[in-house]
């Protein structure tokens, strides 16, 4: 096919079409897709992204799942992989959330205005009943010029219906302003989905035909908006049913006064579900009973008596050694991730169909703003609780570069993972109070000045929020549970190989002896530096093949308690393990993952030594003055810092900078 | 006036939207110069949260200085 932008990385058949699933976020697109492909599903990577295209097989046709956009006009990586994909496809079937048509009609017009056959798919039609929405899907269909299809996708309903109505799909009716303006092109030879990008001012597009046109983007996008209100008034009733209960709820969770208390009282309960149920008591078991205690002699046997291969040797090493791919890997991705990384996901499956994510997102945004975020990025952070190999994954849906850049650091820099909060915790109860609240405050506070330095250096400008707040629901634990396992799932795929090369990694330093010649290399920045014993650096090195080994390595060294917490904080603030590194050169080019991965050796260091040396200047006074003080000269080191960087930054926002001042 | 300015409850025209991305973003969420608001909830210093029809747009600081309504 000749079109001009990247090709699907997908081998197109004769007699075989290519349809494309479009819609917004969260409108059930991928249980419409797995409906529909049954067990054919295919994932490749989309060239020059991180962005994975599923496809799979419907008869003879391919069916390709694009990523979840509210327009495609080359706003972000996941709008070019769409507009892509649709320019490409030979239908369209655009997935549309019936509670939410107001906005999601608009994606649904400018799918028509490409020119291509368009199926509509009213997902959630039953929920929408409930909210009382009446959607006359016929008389919409009429008005559309296109067949509209009923589903209820988590049911399965509707999806026969949709099957057959698949091969009658046609063109539906373009907008008018669209109409006449395609006019002005239509001696040009190319698809009218290009021609109407080119009319938007879409800038590959022209730059590919090498066409210069004045962009009619905002003109179009007015018009379109307009004509899809109109026609929006006229298909759907609407009483409003929203529960009581849930509205007021709803109201509450963005207010600060209750939303704070809320927000605390979530985390309280995913600690004591998360950080000890599932990971002290059923990891207890997967980890220790079922892959310590069966599996693991279980496979080290099979490899070294049925499969005669000796255990000392480098084969036997690499396979069942002590960091083997058939030991740490398996034990530790399926005894130890799995249980955390899927409770993880329930909560988050449970936050996000209950509405409260958006809540939760509205009511931090303003603290998010301060380090360089916007409130969405929240749900990575407190991913990254559980596991930051995990939460950098989860960056993906960060609005822009500059966001995923900082989220992603930040992760790897001063989020201790849920592997490394039991030992942490485990260690700072020997510590007493007023020392753990020194670990803590720390490195929030290394988490906040990096995050302002980082948003004061970088070019750019926050990203502002936009979200739309859906109403407070029940979330149904079949769509939870669904959920929580299809994200699971996508995880241990993209991870597990991480986990397997780094262990390979890692044994290979182990055979060739660099593990410990990196150690002794440490040994006087731990020891003179940082003021810990020598058996130390061993600990931070384990520390980078697992981040709980680490910690939990320090737990046989008899520290003092300042030694703890000195160890603690930079064994935190170090590098994350070896498959959140892995992760990080996934997500990012690679000269920027270097970057990142050796400041935080160096912010690690500079920190926890600089602890350790005022902790030690003022040894003899009462240890609550002790961290008083050492407070006191973090925070002022940390606004001069902020106020040198401030001056010397002239941070080159250009748009932003005329409406940031009227605030 | 800007959006942030309003108070709760408070029902508004938008009549501009000064920032060329923000305003094509807007559209696709529904918000358009001249259509009407109501001001749900107004986080201190944070996002505004305003209503149309039955939906609930969150809006940050920054993007509600850069609206502006009038009030109706």
């Amino acid at each position: 096919m000749n079109c001009h932008c990247t090709p699907l990385p997908l081998k197109k058949e004769a007699n075989s079409e290519w349809i494309a699933l479009v819609g917004n976020p969260n409108v059930g697109k991928s249980v419409i897709f797995h409906a529909l492909t049954n067990i054919y599903v295919d994932v490749s990577n989309f060239p020059g992204t991180t962005l994975d295209l599923y496809h799979g097989k419907l008869n003879d046709d391919i069916i390709i799942d694009s990523p979840g956009i509210y327009g495609f006009s080359s706003f972000n990586d996941e709008e070019r992989v769409a507009r892509d994909v649709i320019i490409q496809a030979d239908r369209i079937i655009n997935v549309v959330n019936a509670t939410n048509i107001e906005r999601d009609l608009f994606l649904t017009q400018h799918l028509i205005d490409t020119g291509k056959p368009v199926v509509v798919v009213l997902n959630m039609i039953d929920e929408a009943k409930k909210l009382g929405i009446q959607i006359d899907s016929q008389k919409l269909a009429k008005k559309l010029g296109v067949p509209v299809v009923e589903v209820v996708a988590i049911k399965g309903i509707g999806i026969e219906t949709l099957k057959k109505t698949l091969k009658t799909v046609k063109t539906g009716q373009i907008t008018p302003i669209v109409a006449e303006q395609l006019k002005d092109v239509c001696q040009m030879e190319i698809s009218q989905a290009e021609k109407l990008l080119l009319l938007e001012g879409d800038l590959s597009i022209s730059e590919q035909l090498n066409v210069q046109l004045t962009s009619q983007l905002e003109k179009i996008y007015t018009h379109r908006r307009d004509y899809v209100d109109k026609i929006i008034a006229d298909v759907i009733t609407k009483k409003d049913t929203t529960s009581k209960i849930g509205a007021i709820i709803g109201r509450a969770l963005i207010r600060p006064i209750y939303g704070i208390p809320f927000l605390v009282l979530m985390l309280f309960v995913m600690y004591q579900v998360i950080g000890v149920y599932v990971a002290q008591d059923i990891v207890g078991l997967t980890e220790g009973v079922f892959m310590g205690e069966i599996y693991e002699p279980f496979i080290v046997s099979l490899f070294t008596e049925t499969f005669k291969i000796n255990g000392d040797s480098i084969l036997g090493t690499v396979l069942v050694g002590e960091f083997g791919l058939f030991t740490m890997t398996i034990i530790y991705v399926f005894g130890l991730l799995l249980p955390l990384v899927f409770s993880f996901y329930l909560f988050l499956a449970i936050f996000e169909d209950s509405g409260y994510l958006p809540r939760l997102a509205t009511l931090v945004d303003r603290v998010m703003q301060n380090i360089g975020l916007n409130g969405r990025a929240i749900i990575p952070m407190i991913l990254g609780l559980g596991c930051v190999t995990m939460a950098t994954l989860t960056t993906r849906l960060l609005g822009s570069e500059r966001e995923k850049r900082i989220a992603i650091y930040l992760l790897g820099l001063a989020i201790p993972c849920s592997a490394q909060l039991a030992v942490i915790f485990s260690l700072l109860a020997g510590v007493g109070v007023s020392y753990s609240m020194l670990y803590f405050v720390v490195l929030v506070l290394i988490l906040v000045i990096v995050g302002q330095i980082l948003d004061a250096t970088l070019k750019g400008d926050t990203t502002s929020l936009l979200i739309d707040i859906p109403p407070m629901r029940m979330p149904r634990p079949v769509n939870v549970l669904k959920k929580s396992s299809i994200k699971t799932f996508h995880f241990l795929k993209e991870a597990t190989p991480l986990f397997a090369l780094g262990a390979m990694l890692i044994t290979t330093l182990q055979i060739t002896g660099l593990l410990d010649k990196i150690s002794d290399f440490l040994k006087p920045l731990t020891v003179n530096w940082l003021g810990l014993p020598e058996g130390a650096s061993t600990a931070f090195i384990m520390g980078i093949v697992r981040r709980d080994f680490g910690a939990a390595g320090l737990n046989d060294l008899s520290l003092t308690a300042l030694q703890t917490v000195v160890a603690l904080l930079t064994i935190t603030l170090f590098v994350p393990c070896i498959a959140s590194i892995l992760m990080i050169f996934k997500e990012r080019p690679q000269k920027e993952a270097l970057i990142m991965w050796f400041s935080t050796f160096f912010v690690s260091f500079l920190v926890g030594g600089t602890l350790f040396k005022i902790v030690s200047l003022v040894q003899h006074l009462s240890e609550q003055l002790q961290v008083l003080i050492t407070l006191g000269f973090f925070i002022s080191v940390s606004l001069l810092l902020k106020f040198v960087v401030g001056a010397f930054s002239n941070k080159g926002s250009v748009q932003g900078d005329d409406y940031k001042k009227s605030a | 006036m800007q959006l942030s300015m309003m108070k709760r409850g408070q029902k508004g025209r938008i009549l501009n939207i000064d920032h060329s991305t923000l305003r094509i973003e807007a559209l696709r969420f529904g918000i358009g110069i001249g259509q009407s608001i109501e001001c749900y909830e107004i986080i201190p210093a944070g996002p505004v949260i305003i209503r149309k029809g039955n939906q609930e747009i969150a809006i940050g600081r920054e993007l509600a200085n850069a609206i502006t309504v009038t009030t109706l």
